[in-house]
């Protein structure tokens, strides 16, 4: 197996590992606070920093922590990015904090972060740990970007704020509900996996 | 070289095999629906007719994109839209039946492998995802009668956009008017005839108890709904509410007012006895009906909604796998007496 590029590195975690919509990893924020698009780039945002700044400081410390405790290292290392974000957002926009509520501070458990630190941080250069860590960081805003646009557009007939069909539109209630999260996951869920059979079906015949 | 018959034919069973067939049942039930929608139309006019073509339109598009070659013509979608528009009301916005009927049939069907591998009823499905989703257009309740030829709501608002509310005689359901505004006597002051033949407010095919329950009878006799699921529905709805109108007569309605109000009657002869979500023994269908009709009047009497027989069913419809396997009847010459040695 060949060592794979910088820019494969980078880019891997942004769409053909997407933490989301492939790995299947760090659902609950995805199902939980998507109802808005504008929510959705906030906790993109902040699992963004928490999953790079962990995984430089993992990477950078991978020599001196002791490989039974790594776990128990790990959470706190990322618990520290957490506090740091809990405590700014709550800074400087109380109300997005608000939205945000228990969420913010779940990030600690969110396994996706957890997975990049277990399966590449502890094992890579900084360098390496930093692409990938801003990789799947993107990956994991775009992925959340896509679930908060279909919630936002149905169930509230605006995207980013900006009302989109008028005053007459009628809100589809359910999906800003807990239920919508399932939902327009499952669609998008549904969309790509066909997507992705068809055009492996397509590459077959055309390679047959 | 002429084709032989072979002398002795070995065939895997099924060796007997009855004149029914899949599509020949869905198309029978089909028919006995018509009577239905045709009271619906008599009492609400043009909006009965268009909403139920718009749900059967929503079901249709689903199966023919993405469903199996050909199973169209076995008739279960076209089942799925009628049942569904008969319980919307009647003046709910044509584009929501249709999005109604597509996620019916997309997301309670086909999602699942299509005909015989869902676990709930697509048109309940779809009709509890327009009432999670549209709460309002799904309780507003235009009044019957009048002007045939009146649309009953604005069928045809644009799609996406909300309903006019202009011009639309609304009218409280016999349920609704006991639920919220504990007139339990003027509900019941409408007397057990109307309910009976349908003179209320409600849902397009709520009405007309009696056609229904005479379209289920022949049904049941055709064999192809099981009679003991409605039956057990009926008498566990009539036993608990007379339990409870004992009790207090002022605050639980009388069981003929149960019975004969809402979605009862559709729900108990239509939806329930769905051939995939039913159960398949006996046993189990007269426990899936008692369950329905015990979940029905607690929702209906402590629930936060005025009706019930939806979750109800739907929640049944879970319990079904357990309830087969609970009650699977005794092979004979298999199984032991209790405390036999192994």
């Amino acid at each position: 197996m060949s060592d794979p590029t910088r820019s494969e590195t980078l880019f891997r975690g942004v769409w053909r590992e997407n933490p989301v919509m492939i790995h299947m990893l760090g659902l609950c924020p995805a199902l939980a606070v998507t109802n808005t698009v504008m929510n959705s780039i906030a906790m993109g945002m902040a699992t963004l920093f928490v999953l790079t700044g962990s995984s430089l400081l993992v990477s950078t410390f991978k020599r001196f922590i002791p490989h039974e405790v790594r776990i128990t290292t790990y959470i706190l290392i990322i618990a520290t990015f957490v506090t740091i974000v809990d405590m700014s957002l709550a800074a400087w926009t109380p109300g997005l904090h608000k939205a945000l509520g228990a969420y913010i501070a779940l990030i600690v458990v969110n396994c996706m972060i957890l997975g990049r630190q277990e399966a590449y941080a502890s094992k890579q250069s900084v360098g390496r740990a930093l692409l990938d860590a801003l990789g799947t960081g993107f990956g994991f805003i775009i992925a959340l970007v896509m679930m908060g646009a279909v919630r936002e557009i149905l169930g509230s007939g605006s995207f980013l704020g900006v009302s989109l069909f008028g005053d007459n539109f009628e809100p589809w209630l359910v999906m800003v509900l807990p239920p919508g999260g399932f939902l327009a996951l499952g669609f998008w869920l549904l969309g790509l996996n066909w997507w992705t059979q068809r055009r492996e079906r397509r590459a077959a015949e055309g390679a047959a | 070289m002429s084709m032989k018959l072979p002398r002795l034919l070995v065939t895997a069973s099924p060796h007997l095999k009855g004149p029914a067939s899949t599509a020949k049942i869905m198309w029978h039930v089909t028919w006995s629906l018509l009577p239905v929608w045709g009271v619906a139309i008599w009492w609400y006019g043009p909006s009965a007719f268009l909403v139920v073509v718009a749900a059967t339109a929503g079901c249709l598009l689903p199966e023919r994109l993405f469903g199996k070659r050909g199973s169209l013509n076995d008739g279960s979608c076209v089942i799925t839209g009628i049942l569904l528009g008969l319980t919307l009301p009647p003046g709910i916005p044509l584009w929501m039946a249709f999005v109604g009927g597509f996620f019916s049939i997309a997301f309670g069907k086909l999602v699942f492998g299509g005909l015989g591998q869902n676990a709930f009823n697509p048109a309940l499905l779809g009709r509890a995802f327009l009432q999670a989703s549209f709460p309002v257009a799904l309780t507003t309740w235009p009044a019957g009668g009048g002007e045939w030829w009146r649309l009953r709501g604005d069928n045809f608002a644009l799609p996406l956009m909300r309903g006019d509310p202009a011009d639309t005689v609304t009218e409280a359901t016999p349920l609704a008017l006991m639920k919220w505004d504990r007139e339990s006597e003027a509900a019941q002051a409408l007397g057990v005839d109307d309910l009976v033949f349908g003179m209320t407010g409600g849902s397009v095919g709520e009405g007309a108890a009696i056609v229904i329950l005479l379209c289920g009878g022949y049904l049941a006799l055709r064999n192809f709904l099981n009679w003991r699921i409605p039956a057990s529905i009926f008498l566990s709805v009539a036993v608990f509410s007379g339990l409870l109108h004992l009790i207090d007569a002022d605050r639980f309605a009388s069981p003929q007012f149960m019975l004969f109000s809402g979605g009862l009657m559709l729900g108990a002869v239509y939806m329930a006895t769905d051939m995939v979500t039913s159960p398949v023994t006996n046993r189990a269908c007269w426990i899936f009906g008692f369950g329905i009709g015990f979940l029905t009047i607690v929702i209906r009497t402590w629930g936060g909604l005025p009706e019930g027989v939806m979750y109800a069913i739907l929640l049944m419809n879970a319990l079904v796998p357990f309830l087969n396997r609970w009650t699977q009847p005794r092979v004979f010459g298999t199984g032991r007496k209790k405390g036999a040695p192994a």
